[in-house]
């Protein structure tokens, strides 16, 4: 698994390049499911080192935009970058080196149900890193699941035996297990009581500046988004509609936008947010 | 990760004492990188990373490592702003580990026979006060008619009893005529062929009907029970039918149990003709005994004893299958995979206790002289 030469044509990943390098770039992006379009010619940059929320109303092709991102589905057209290389490509290396680096949170943890918390970190460390020793493996497994907020005893705990929050903590530190570039995270905080939805924003914000990740949150949590992201896309007529900061979000016309950020639930987590950043600030 | 990986390097300089790293301490570059932290000089006293490249979590544990061999401490790293962040976080990770591994060993497996011993005693007490609850109801059923769910009654029979049809008279039959076949074998070299008729007489009546009818329903109506009612439960619909005042077990366990008692009889009977029938079809065309002398013989030789004996224990079979299909579907907990263990442990235990019911049945008989 380990290519011997540095071959720069493929399956490499240029992190060289200036600062506001794209680290996702999608274009013309067209998914159909037998009459229905869902993406019609869809457009989306993912800058380095940002936090990107998507949101959208239901059935407006969220999850569908992340598989195609991670090539789980195969788009009917257009082109798809991350970090560089073409997500559509079957070539083995390419790949290889997407799912190397790039870390996912399904909804629900999706934790390997017949493996502990330990060993569901492991994984992918066994699998592209053959050569680490069991120790420094556990090691490493070991930091990611305190990185990601979990007591040291919770190793060994089976899924089944941890609650939501916990299991998303563990989803989390499996998807941390390469030090991937680039983390997706889908509807991170659904079905997480507030301190704990809180809890976990202020988790995602401290990997990413430890770990310089560039995040994409799929989410409906207007808390999330208020208090993390950097920049807000938003799913609307099967396009992304708008890509920009919170402010010229809110400011959009279109009439789900204006109902999604100006309904009273929006207004309340405006103003814990801008609460929040006071408190930071002091 | 970048575009070309630059190999992790040290370069030590002796006079003064101090390592100098540059490259890429990444987890891609794992083996350079253990290779290097290997092969370090002992008289380390200052380590400069300023010119490393990209360092992540494995570079900085691998370090961390390092310096707690040698006794460094923080003031003899010299690194790269960008790279303290993530330092600092891994630092900040309280060092504390995980009490006990998960115990692989033998010790454990004596543990785990322990607690599958105590759960199979649990399991027994809930059976045997799941069918006192049972006759308790089915007894206030019969009082009361009127409580009786007779649509779900006869939805029941349907898909316990007459869509089994087909594959209980087409297994019963082969079976039946393959123990003519095993009889022919051995009774031809007496001359006794046509003893075959009792053979299969006595087999099919006393046992083999119900028993390979049980079977079949334990595989395919036990399991059923305890998926659909596993899947009630799951999604909280057996609480919800409870908090509208209304009782689980008269709603979904008793059109069930009594569906199967009214069924189970019936197939049984199906099943014995079937089998009969095949011993008629092997001794007619392999044995050379025209059907005719077959159902003479049968006439003359066949007991209404050994119908009444294959009849009695369906009954019973049907109580075990109706019982444990549902106890197993109530006793689910939340998630998919435990709907899974259920089903699996509902079919093994019917079939398992179908048997065990059979042979000390055929004790008492034949102690009895029926």
């Amino acid at each position: 698994m380990e290519d011997k030469t540095p071959n720069p044509a493929r399956g490499h990943i240029d992190d060289t390049a200036s600062p506001d390098a794209l680290a996702i770039r999608v274009r013309g992006l067209v998914n159909r499911f037998g009459d229905q379009l869902v993406h019609d010619h869809l457009d989306l940059d993912v800058r380095r080192g940002e936090i990107l929320g998507i949101v959208g109303g239901s059935g407006t092709g969220k999850s569908v935009l992340m598989h195609s991102i991670l090539g789980l589905r195969t788009p009917n057209a257009g082109e798809i970058e991350v970090l560089g290389v073409d997500a559509r490509s079957t070539a083995p290396a390419d790949r290889l080196a997407i799912e190397r680096h790039t870390g996912v949170l399904f909804q629900d943890g999706a934790l390997f149900s017949s493996l502990t918390v330990g060993e569901n970190a492991e994984v992918p460390l066994k699998e592209h890193h053959p050569e680490l020793c069991e120790d420094l493996r556990y090691e490493l497994a070991l930091l990611k699941v305190k990185l990601s907020g979990l007591p040291a005893d919770a190793m060994d705990k089976l899924p089944s035996q941890l609650s939501g929050g916990m299991r998303k903590r563990a989803g989390l530190a499996r998807a941390l297990a390469l030090d991937p570039p680039l983390l997706f995270l889908d509807e991170p905080t659904a079905g997480l009581d507030p301190i704990g939805a809180a809890a976990f924003d202020e988790l995602i914000l401290a990997l990413r500046e430890a770990l310089g990740l560039t995040v994409f949150i799929i989410t409906h949590d207007l808390d999330t988004l208020y208090a993390i992201c950097d920049r807000v896309a938003v799913l609307a007529d099967k396009k992304v509609i708008i890509n920009a900061p919170l402010a010229e979000v809110e400011q959009c016309q279109q009439p789900w936008v204006q109902e999604y950020f100006h309904g009273p639930r929006a207004r309340a987590a405006q103003d814990a947010a801008t609460g929040e950043r006071r408190m930071i600030k002091d | 990760m970048q575009l070309q990986r630059a190999r992790p390097a040290a370069d030590f300089s002796p006079d003064t004492g101090e390592l100098r790293l540059s490259g890429d301490w990444t987890l891609a570059n794992a083996r350079e990188v253990m290779r290097d932290v290997a092969a370090f000089p002992a008289d380390i006293r200052h380590v400069d990373a300023r010119c490393v490249g990209s360092m992540d979590s494995f570079g900085v544990l691998q370090l961390q490592r390092f310096a707690y061999d040698r006794g460094l401490k923080r003031e003899h790293f010299h690194l790269r702003d960008e790279h303290m962040t993530l330092v600092r976080a891994i630092l900040d990770v309280p060092p504390d580990r995980p009490a006990s591994k998960r115990d692989y060993g033998f010790h454990a497996a004596l543990g785990r026979l322990g607690y599958a011993m105590v759960d199979n005693w649990k399991e027994i007490v809930a059976l045997a006060s799941f069918l006192g609850e049972n006759l308790v109801k089915l007894g206030r059923v019969i009082r009361h008619p009127s409580r009786l769910r007779v649509t779900s009654v006869v939805y029941h029979m349907e898909q316990v009893g007459l869509d089994a049809v087909p594959l209980v008279l087409l297994l019963t039959y082969l079976v039946g005529a393959v123990l003519a076949f095993l009889g022919a074998n051995i009774l031809e070299d007496f001359g006794a062929t046509i003893f075959v008729v009792e053979l299969v007489n006595i087999a099919f009546l006393r046992e083999f009907a119900v028993l390979l009818t049980a079977i079949l329903l334990a595989g395919r109506t036990a399991s059923a029970f305890t998926a659909q009612i596993g899947a009630m439960v799951s999604r909280e619909e057996v609480d919800a039918i409870r908090t509208l005042g209304l009782d689980p077990i008269d709603l979904l366990v008793i059109p069930r149990l009594i569906a199967l008692l009214l069924m189970l009889p019936l197939l049984t009977f199906l099943a014995m003709i079937a089998g009969l029938l095949g011993g008629l079809t092997v001794g007619a065309f392999s044995l050379d005994i025209p059907p005719q002398a077959y159902m003479a013989r049968m006439e003359q030789t066949i007991e209404f004893e050994d119908f009444l004996v294959g009849m009695s224990k369906a009954p019973i079979f049907a109580l075990v299958i109706g019982l444990i299909g549902c106890l197993e579907g109530l006793q689910v907990k939340g998630t998919a995979q435990s709907v899974g263990e259920r089903t699996t442990s509902s079919v093994v235990q019917t079939i398992s206790l179908v048997i065990i019911i059979d042979a000390l049945a055929a004790i008492w008989f034949m102690q009895m002289g029926w």
